[in-house]
């Protein structure tokens, strides 16, 4: 029954699937650590940009385009261009009048954009399952005969531009001017304003990256998988937000790291236990989390002030 | 894009400008989903739909910033009581009893049905009234007590045999159990992070409904037995043994004397809810859950038990949503998960937040409205979800504290 190569694949899975739910988890994380408010749209953000990767790749198919890379490197680049300008324009219309206002209000509104964006899709794109064709075909393995481990040249390239992005996500928040206003007003906005950080600019800012990384997740997991519908963001969004607290919500490298461990635990919980609860089990997680260690493994302890 | 906000007159150029760029980002982001709608592998381009979309956004917000220029804010319907009305308060309660008392017997079948979800929703929507309105305590996952109170009904007459009369103290004594239940371990817990616990206890919850299949039956849900009154069915013909109603009064058989039967019964648990809450209101427990919800630490250095309040506040608001579950189980006959998604509580919370949170009329009006709407409004069906999304967005905009803040002192003595 117990077998490393299938304990190897399950791993594998889990680091997939980590690595997406981490990328989602990067969007709750510094909306938290800046804002203080949980963005429930974002998960809505990510299932958005599911779409414009399907739209992009039929449009570029329509247009002759026959290049796999070039094709998907175009849609990359629409599909975080265009989730972006969603992220950007939630804060802008639904979140930014709320600054200041009582506590519950931006969950509130923020429920409601979630509404907003499941429906608003399901009457624009229909409520049926769409899909993607497979782009990337073939896969490498690793043993022979029944025991093997299989990965996808699709599982390589999300582990690759998963790395990527973060990377380059953590270059832009140490290295450039923008990362530096973002940092400032996380640790205190109301200095950083009288210090000439223009707020608005850097909370729009980190809205938009947000939603850009959850835009490759989607790509990603459009590939991967191939089919999504507009209610992929609800459980996921969860997940990843699950991932954020694991790690210590507000911090970027926990963010990182939550995703992964949940991805593991959850494939391997699935693999090995039960599939039918493994969304029970990560909801498990995520109510013990907040109880027992609301700051996760990486985050400091917040303290209450009158 | 907030040009001009200090100086206060804006040019023509400006409106041209900030129109143009709306009109842009807007279209921009409607096109690929409203425009390039996709067809299996290939799409279909409906370039007019995000056009009209962004020429309506674009006007929008041309007439905000017109709005904002001339320093006119949108004229707020406050409600004012004249002194004359609050004398006239109790004969008009019971002239609003009276017609809701008959109207049953002047409407058909399918107005009964949705007269009776009326009343669930205000029933579910006062017990969530009790946790966020009046505890402020964000609870999104109401609706695992209203699955509590509906299962526990229908798993009850499975298992233990358990009738509607029955049903009510046992489903009263588990849902406030499970209040408990889900209070104790988010008392140290505050705003988002409660909002997500709760959230996910709601979510647990059905999907162990939905994955327990040979327990709760799974996604073909149980089936919940009709409603008695002392012994006597709404039936044609007696399947729990005795004899049916309208038989023993010697009446011709209508398959309305079922639904008007839990009218009734429905109307008589909400007024009496109406009233607890109400009452509870003016007591000592009322007050310290409002007390709680303005300053937490200075509530507790106050001497006040939180433990005990948000307790209360937890297993008051989990009972009357498990007594809204047992009339819906017993109202549809039929019961599965997909009645208990995360949509319902988020639906229940609209209906607090639009009501103003913490009045209970407010609860009453928003329950009416939001079950009514659909029902109206027939044609934009689709659009339900849609228009409740905005309204949420909106009101906490432009009204965070609810529509009916004014009316509040009415039901105050």
């Amino acid at each position: 029954m117990f077998d490393i190569y299938v304990l190897g694949q399950q791993v594998l899975n889990g680091v997939i699937l980590g690595s997406i739910y981490g990328l989602i988890a990067v969007g709750y994380t510094m909306v938290y650590g800046i804002v203080g408010m949980i963005n429930f749209a974002h998960g809505d953000i990510y299932m958005i940009s599911a779409y414009v990767t399907a739209v992009a790749l039929a449009v570029l198919m329509a247009f002759g385009i026959d290049s796999v890379y070039l094709a998907l490197l175009l849609t990359m680049v629409m599909a975080v261009i265009i989730t972006g300008l969603y992220g950007w324009a939630v804060e802008r219309i639904a979140y930014r009048p709320l600054r200041g206002s009582h506590r519950l209000a931006p969950l509130i509104s923020a429920i409601g954009v979630s509404l907003v964006l499941q429906n608003y899709v399901q009457i624009g794109q229909g409520a049926r399952t769409q899909g993607i064709p497979t782009l990337i075909e073939g896969s490498l393995s690793i043993g022979q005969g029944d025991s093997i481990i299989q990965i996808s040249y699709t599982q390589l390239l999300i582990i690759l531009v998963a790395v990527a992005s973060m990377c380059l996500l953590t270059l832009v928040i140490t290295r450039t001017s923008l990362g530096r206003d973002c940092r400032a007003t996380q640790q205190d906005m109301v200095m950083a304003s009288i210090l000439g950080v223009n707020i608005n600019r850097t909370i729009a800012w980190v809205f938009t990256i947000g939603a850009m990384m959850a835009a490759i997740a989607g790509v990603l997991v459009t590939l991967n998988y191939g089919t999504f519908d507009f209610y992929i963001g609800f459980v996921t969004g969860i997940k990843a937000f699950t991932a954020a607290v694991l790690g210590g919500i507000g911090s970027l490298p926990g963010a990182m790291l939550g995703g992964v461990l949940l991805g593991l635990s959850e494939s391997l919980f699935s693999g090995f236990i039960n599939t039918d609860y493994k969304d029970v089990f990560a909801f498990a997680i995520l109510v013990l989390m907040l109880i027992f260690r609301p700051s996760g493994l990486f985050g400091k302890p917040e303290v209450d002030k009158v | 894009m907030n040009t001009n906000k200090a100086s206060g007159n804006t040019t023509t150029r400006t409106y041209i400008k900030e129109s143009l760029i709306t009109f842009v980002l807007a279209y921009v982001i409607f096109l690929p989903i409203t425009g390039l709608v996709l067809k299996g592998y290939d799409y279909q381009a409906l370039l007019h739909r995000p056009l009209y979309l962004a020429l309506s956004v674009a006007l929008l917000r041309v007439c905000i910033v017109w709005l904002r220029d001339r320093r006119m804010a949108l004229p707020l319907p406050t409600v004012q009581i004249p002194a004359g009305v609050r004398k006239h308060k109790r004969f008009g309660t019971a002239l609003l009893f009276g017609v809701m008392l008959a109207l049953p017997f002047s409407i058909d079948n399918y107005w009964l049905t949705v007269a009776i979800s009326v009343l669930i929703y205000i029933l579910l929507g006062l017990g969530l009234n009790i946790v966020v309105g009046l505890a402020g305590l964000l609870d999104l996952g109401f609706v695992a007590f209203y699955a509590v109170g509906a299962y526990g009904y229908a798993l009850g007459s499975q298992y233990l045999g358990i009738g509607f009369w029955a049903a009510i103290p046992f489903v009263i004594v588990l849902a406030m159990l499970c209040g408990i239940l889900l209070g104790f371990p988010v008392l140290r817990m505050h705003g988002d992070y409660l909002a997500i616990v709760t959230l996910g206890f709601g979510e647990i919850i059905r999907l162990v409904l939905n994955n327990w299949l040979d327990f709760t039956g799974g996604p073909n849900g149980v089936a919940a037995p009709p409603p008695t009154l002392f012994g006597m069915e709404f039936a044609h013909t007696a399947t729990q043994g005795g004899r049916p109603f309208h038989e023993l009064w010697g009446l011709e058989y209508g398959s309305s004397h079922r639904y008007i039967f839990i009218y009734l019964l429905l109307l008589a648990t909400v007024a009496l809810a109406l009233l607890f809450v109400n009452r509870l209101r003016q007591m000592p427990l009322g007050r310290s859950w409002e007390a709680l919800r303005e300053n937490e630490i200075a509530c507790r250095s106050l001497g006040l038990n939180h433990v005990a309040i948000k307790l209360s506040a937890f297993s008051l608001g989990a009972m009357i949503g498990g007594v809204a579950g047992i009339f819906f189980a017993a109202y549809q006959g039929f019961i599965n998960p997909s009645s208990f998604t995360f949509f319902e509580s988020a639906l229940i919370l609209c209906i607090v937040v639009l009501g103003g949170s913490g009045s209970t009329i407010g609860v009453v009006l928003a329950a009416t409205v939001i079950t009514l709407l659909p029902e109206v409004l027939r044609d934009f069906a689709d659009f339900r979800i849609l228009i409740f999304g905005i309204v949420m967005v909106v009101m906490m905009i432009w009204r965070p504290r609810g529509f009916v803040t004014a009316k509040r002192q009415r039901f105050e003595r």
